[in-house]
């Protein structure tokens, strides 16, 4: 694998998702084929997806799908791993060979049970065990990345367009209530497997079509915080800062999207609803550093739910569909109406407005 | 007319049939973008999403779609028409500088942004809902007509509109006082000649999408212009 800043590739980019409100399993074939009417939209330097819901018989353990240079390494994590973890299964993720996608790493995945013994003796709650295992291998061990890390959820990225990714990956076999997908077009880091989209932690799976001018700001910020940021990549600090602000800070996902895509000053001043004016004023002078400048759309995935969310400026399209149970969210309604045809309710959200959709009856792991 | 399936098709194969042929009717499109950039004098029916930059650099003839259109339609247009039953999304009409636009329901963010005039180009945008923010945004000319049919409680516009505006005029049909416009341009209610400049324009409308006419010209609008003929002037140095 070809490491960040050893290769330099001058070269905008696709999301779409899809979820079944009722928890209905959903193909994956679904998902690829919709990013087959926004080809131009990526340039075959990266594609993705994230799927919830897909691993019903390992559902109470980790899910951590990873990509190794070299079998060496491989033996190394997995010795690493034992030391934290009960693995309750390791195999390989299963490809296809697809002349597009060339250069694959070892793409391995294990299920994995967190040994209580050393969380208690690092006094630590399993996520945030689970989470500094993540950060201590990606960025300590050589040649080794885990790249999803939720429990019954995965995601699965390679270096070419998304459709072809998805048929890498065998999408077809998988079935989930909910999916992200996203096609890559970078434009100012390289393409590279650990740069594709979706970025994880934990079940934290975010796409990302746009380019954050705050990034280094974020960045010092969220660093302070343990998380770090080895991908060199602007997306993924968008996925520690959404951890940090929920998981950590407590916020909802909507007071979080009010730090990330705050409105502007002159906007909450003109706001009719002091307890409103209030929250955004608060909101936006406790976190300061996080928020996100310059053009985003992006969807976030969790156990039981999606966000869309737009930067306050709108400088990326987005399009929701509607039919029965299913949203879908696309940067193009052509996307849309490629996964159905007949969706009733199309609307553009509007910047810094998030929309949340979840699973009837709440969380199911 | 001539009927094409361009299910399968991509949009170099969808603009050589349309550069072949006075007229087509396009079916079943699927998001294939550039649809008609470029050209002149040719009808074009398109059923199906069509992608982004439809009508780019339109230099005449009529573009028609029976769906919602995406971003970007009609960029840098300079003549013809461009008929939308359904909405659009952002950046309508970019930079455009002739033609006229009517699109039956809502526009995203930055309908109009850069619009321009010269001499006898000016160009129209019509759009029948509600527009998003940054309506206008540096417009240097022409006409942007908002109708704010059935929109209910919605905002006819979203913020920031007109912001940069140097040139042309903005009508809303609303009587809303609420609305934010920056301090360089100035709103008024229109007179009577200021409606006679766009009779034209709301009857055209109220005849592609099957409209009342009447009420639609009888209603109250508020006209946005720049204040000055160089309202920029010292905002960053003088010029």
């Amino acid at each position: 694998m070809r490491l960040e800043g050893n290769v330099r590739i001058p070269s905008g980019c696709a999301i779409a998702a899809v979820i079944s409100k009722e928890g209905r399993g959903i193909s994956g074939e679904l998902i690829y084929n919709a990013m087959r009417p926004m080809h131009d939209r990526s340039n075959g330097l990266g594609g993705g997806f994230a799927a919830y819901g897909i691993y019903p018989d390992y559902k109470d353990f980790y899910a951590f799908h990873m990509f190794f240079d070299s079998r060496d390494v491989c033996k190394n994590c997995e010795a690493f791993l034992k030391e934290r973890f009960e693995i309750v299964q390791s195999e390989i993720i299963p490809t296809r060979k697809i002349s597009t996608i060339l250069n694959e790493p070892l793409i391995w995945r294990y299920f994995l049970a967190p040994l209580k013994s050393v969380m208690l003796s690092k006094q630590l709650d399993e996520r945030e065990f689970v989470a500094q295992t993540v950060f201590k291998i990606n960025t300590e061990m050589k040649g080794a990345y885990v790249f999803s890390s939720g429990k019954n959820m995965g995601a699965f990225k390679a270096v070419g367009y998304p459709e072809d990714v998805g048929e890498f990956y065998k999408l077809e076999e998988y079935s989930g209530y909910s999916w992200t997908a996203h096609g890559r077009y970078p434009t100012n880091t390289p393409g590279w497997w650990g740069g594709a989209h979706p970025f994880t932690l934990l079940d934290y799976s975010v796409v990302h079509n746009g380019e954050i001018s705050s990034y280094d700001a974020n960045r010092r910020y969220i660093e302070m915080f343990g998380y770090k940021c080895s991908l060199k990549t602007d997306t993924e600090v968008i996925t520690y800062i959404l951890d940090y602000l929920t998981r950590v800070k407590g916020l909802t996902l909507s007071e979080a999207a009010s730090v990330i895509a705050a409105p502007f000053w002159s906007t909450i001043d003109g706001k009719a609803d002091t307890y409103d004016k209030d929250k955004h004023n608060y909101l936006r002078k406790m976190f300061p550093s996080l928020l996100i400048t310059g053009p985003f759309s992006i969807v976030l995935g969790y156990n039981g739910g999606l966000m869309a969310l737009n930067d306050r400026l709108k400088l990326r399209s987005m399009v929701v569909g509607e039919k029965d149970d299913m949203v879908y969210i696309a940067s193009e309604e052509a996307a849309i109406r490629c996964m159905e045809n007949n969706a009733q309710k199309i609307w553009y959200p509007k910047g810094g407005e998030p929309v949340i959709v979840e699973l009837n009856g709440g969380v199911r792991i | 007319m001539d009927s094409v399936n361009v299910k399968q098709l991509g949009y170099k194969e969808i603009n050589s049939l349309i550069r072949d042929k006075e007229s087509i009717n396009i079916t079943d499109c699927m998001g294939q973008r550039f649809i008609a950039a470029g050209s002149k004098g040719k009808t074009v029916c398109i059923e199906g999403v069509p992608g982004n930059a439809l009508g780019a650099y339109l230099n005449g003839g009529t573009i028609r779609v029976f769906a919602n259109a995406q971003d970007a339609v009609g960029d840098t247009m300079n003549d013809g028409k461009i008929v939308i039953d359904g909405c659009v999304g952002d950046a309508l009409g970019y930079a455009m500088r002739g033609g006229e636009i009517y699109v039956r329901d809502d526009a995203g963010y930055r309908a109009g942004i850069h619009m321009k005039e010269y001499k006898d180009k000016k160009p129209v945008i019509v759009i029948g809902g509600c527009a998003g923010s940054f309506l206008g945004e540096y417009q240097a000319g022409g006409i942007i007509i908002i109708l704010g049919i059935d929109i209910g409680k919605r905002d006819i516009i979203g913020n920031f509109p007109c912001t940069g505006m140097h040139g042309g005029k903005v009508y809303l049909r609303t009587t809303s006082e609420n609305i934010k416009f920056p301090k360089q341009v100035s709103v008024r209610k229109a007179e009577k000649e200021d409606m006679e400049q766009i009779y034209g324009y709301i009857s055209e409308y109220a005849k592609l999408f099957n409209k009342d006419e009447r009420e639609l010209s009888e209603s109250e609008y508020i006209v946005v212009t720049p204040d000055t003929k160089n309202p920029y002037k010292q905002l960053y140095v003088i010029n």
